[in-house]
């Protein structure tokens, strides 16, 4: 059999469009609905038929920031004119600021525990490929499979002697606990995505650096470590998408201190009536920083997501 | 500038031994080709050298230093890689200047080395380059600046020539040629091409499973060689090798082959049984009147000389003669050698020693 590369004709390029473009619109739709619904108002967002056409209103987001208590409409109107436009969209439910709301450390418990855990992956998983790649380990296809071997049953599985152990160790609703767990998923993942990364690098540059008089650890430092940025940044995201978005070990480890934005966000929905839009504008939010990441690493990603198949 | 004494170098991985007890002496200045089929120990040998690998025992000696334990970076050597292993983040000038940064010298005094090398091998306008995107040649210049911007004592390279075009190799390799006659340091390179060895080299190590065959001069080993294995692999066409059966002593000056008398030079060594009787093609000519004979099997013609295939009862041989000379397929001739460079080889396949190859052989 032998295939020959032709340029595709124009009907073809349209049909490849049409169904890259229709399989974007079914994927993007999920996304403008929840972006939609954090503009709109409670009445709006549980509308039927649904609004697509509605007034935007920043009533969603300021639910999500504070918390309000309702009040009499006498009390409110001793209270004098509101000072802020956030005041005013509050007192047209009869209700007042009463201070900030919780969604604000989740988020930065997300923020510390998700890039906490990455950089712990990628870190150690790099010096761990590159061992495996470069020098004799004893018992080496092994270890590989046993690294691998952890992540044959889905990490849930093993939530309830994590559950045990961490509240024997202290480590329950603890940002070290939340960063140790998810950096032993990623681990394995970090550990065979660069492996492969690092085993295409030509082993040639660091002996010419070890000639050129650089120590081992300066021709990985300055040599190898810049080969294999695509590498270390595809999988990066990789293991800042899983941190950023679990949700199960979260629920089960998490209460206080160290909960995470995921947990947190349904809880919005129990805080006086369904309050949709605060829920979808707290979702929303929580998109941004793997949007951001993602959006900047994307030229290392295309080409890293290649998994170096193809040689340079 | 440096001699290079390698004395009784072995290494072994695991089970396999890659270099088996190697002895020679590169001289100062010298030119040096480590020259064997892949697999033979050749770039091995290299790699101890150059501190890549540890031998397994062994010594080597950098002008009278034994480094075999040192690591590469303090043996004052520059390696030139097959793939010229540049480094790919960085342009052509911060590739041939990464050696002098390592040793801590002054930028301003980094950028005038950088610059005279370049304009030494002609690349002093790719100098802001990125690497990626230069040519094979090109590639080469700047794998070899940054091996002599250093001033090693000695340059080692791991066929350099081996990811070029054939028509741009020959360039090449001229120009490395001109650029060590230039510089006078020893150089020791690997190649598996015999061509190249010949042409390039002040002396050639020949190797083959871990064992150095032959050691000398290239046009020693190519009249003298020291094995059938050298016989074989220096020459195109290789040199003939007719077995026969037979007895030399000290003195003999005649074999026999299917009771055709041979002379051969006169004998130091001497051996019986199966024997061969090494001929270099050029030395052959097809003279009816010889006693040896021979059908014509195949012509091959190569403008100024033919190559013809003769079958014998010894085994094929192949014949380098004028073209103008007239040679018919199928047609018997006779075989007439040169009686001087003909070589002997014992069952083992070592040559005996004879007056003709006595100087080349005893010094091995």
């Amino acid at each position: 059999m032998s295939y020959s590369i032709t340029e595709p004709s124009n009907r073809q390029k349209w049909i490849a469009g049409g169904l890259v473009i229709a399989y974007a619109i079914l994927t993007l739709l999920p996304l403008a609905w929840i972006i939609a619904t954090g503009f709109k108002t409670p009445a709006d967002a549980i509308a039927y038929p649904p609004k697509v056409l509605f007034t935007p209103s920043l009533e969603g987001y300021v639910n999500l920031f504070t918390s309000r208590s309702r009040v009499t409409p006498e009390d409110l109107a001793a209270l004098g004119p509101p000072t802020t436009w956030y005041d005013e969209i509050v007192r047209q439910y009869g209700m007042v600021i009463t201070g900030a709301s919780r969604y604000g450390e989740r988020f930065l418990n997300s923020v510390i525990i998700g890039f906490g855990s990455t950089f712990l992956s990628v870190f150690l998983g790099t010096i761990a490929a590159y061992a495996f790649s470069r020098f004799k380990v004893p018992l080496k296809d092994d270890l590989l499979f046993f690294i691998l071997s952890t992540r044959m049953m889905p990490p849930i599985a093993v939530a309830i002697p994590i559950f045990l152990m961490y509240r024997q160790l202290g480590l329950s609703d603890t940002h070290l606990g939340m960063i140790l767990l998810y950096t032993a998923v990623n681990l394995s993942l970090s550990v065979w995505l660069l492996k492969g990364f690092i085993d295409e690098i030509p082993i040639e540059y660091e002996e010419a650096a070890l000639i050129d008089g650089y120590t081992r650890f300066q021709a990985f430092y300055k040599v190898v470590l810049p080969q294999a940025a695509t590498g270390i940044a595809s999988t990066a995201i990789f293991c800042l998408i899983f941190a950023w978005n679990e949700y199960a070990f979260a629920v089960l480890l998490t209460s206080g201190t160290a909960q995470t934005a995921p947990p947190f966000i349904p809880t919005i929905i129990g805080a006086g009536g369904k309050d949709w839009p605060a829920v979808a504008a707290g979702a929303t939010l929580f998109l941004l920083p793997i949007m951001v990441f993602t959006i900047l690493l994307r030229k290392h990603l295309l080409r890293g997501i290649t998994f170096g198949a193809v040689r340079k | 500038m440096a001699q290079i004494v390698i004395k009784n170098l072995r290494k072994e991985f695991g089970a396999f031994t890659a270099v088996q007890s190697s002895s020679f002496t590169i001289e100062d200045g010298e030119f040096f080709m480590l020259l064997g089929p892949s697999g033979c120990g050749k770039t091995t040998t290299l790699r101890m050298i150059a501190g890549l690998e540890l031998p397994t025992a062994g010594e080597i000696y950098i002008d009278g230093a034994e480094v075999s334990q040192k690591p590469a970076s303090q043996r004052d050597i520059a390696f030139v890689f097959q793939m010229f292993a540049l480094y790919p983040h960085m342009n052509v000038r911060k590739n041939i200047s990464y050696p002098l940064v390592s040793q801590g010298m002054k930028r301003d005094q980094v950028r005038a080395k950088v610059n005279e090398v370049a304009e030494i091998l002609g690349i002093t306008s790719i100098l802001e380059k990125p690497v990626g995107g230069l040519s094979g040649g090109d590639r080469q210049r700047v794998a070899l600046g940054r091996a002599i911007v250093r001033d090693p004592a000695c340059f080692l390279m791991d066929e350099p020539l081996g990811a070029l075009d054939a028509e741009f190799r020959e360039h090449m390799a001229l120009e490395l040629r001109a650029l060590h006659d230039r510089m006078r340091a020893t150089t020791v390179y690997v190649t598996h091409d015999q061509l190249e060895a010949m042409q390039m080299g002040d002396k050639i190590v020949v190797m083959n499973h871990g064992v150095v065959e032959q050691f000398g001069r290239p046009q020693e080993i190519y009249d003298w060689p020291a094995t059938t294995f050298v016989a074989r692999f220096i020459g195109s066409p290789a040199m003939n090798l007719l077995n026969f059966d037979g007895m030399v002593g000290n003195g003999s000056a005649e074999v026999t082959l299917s009771d055709a008398p041979i002379k051969i030079p006169p004998m130091i060594s001497g051996a019986s049984g199966p024997l061969t009787l090494g001929v270099r093609p050029e030395h052959i000519r097809l003279d009816d009147s010889a006693p040896l004979k021979a059908r014509i099997k195949a012509a091959e013609y190569l403008g100024t000389t033919q190559i013809i295939t003769l079958d014998t009862p010894h085994g094929p041989v192949k014949a380098r003669i004028a073209s103008d000379q007239p040679a018919t397929i199928g047609d018997t001739t006779g075989l007439a050698f040169d009686a001087r460079s003909i070589t002997l080889f014992d069952s083992t396949g070592h040559a005996l020693i004879s007056e003709a190859n006595q100087k080349v052989l005893s010094h091995g």
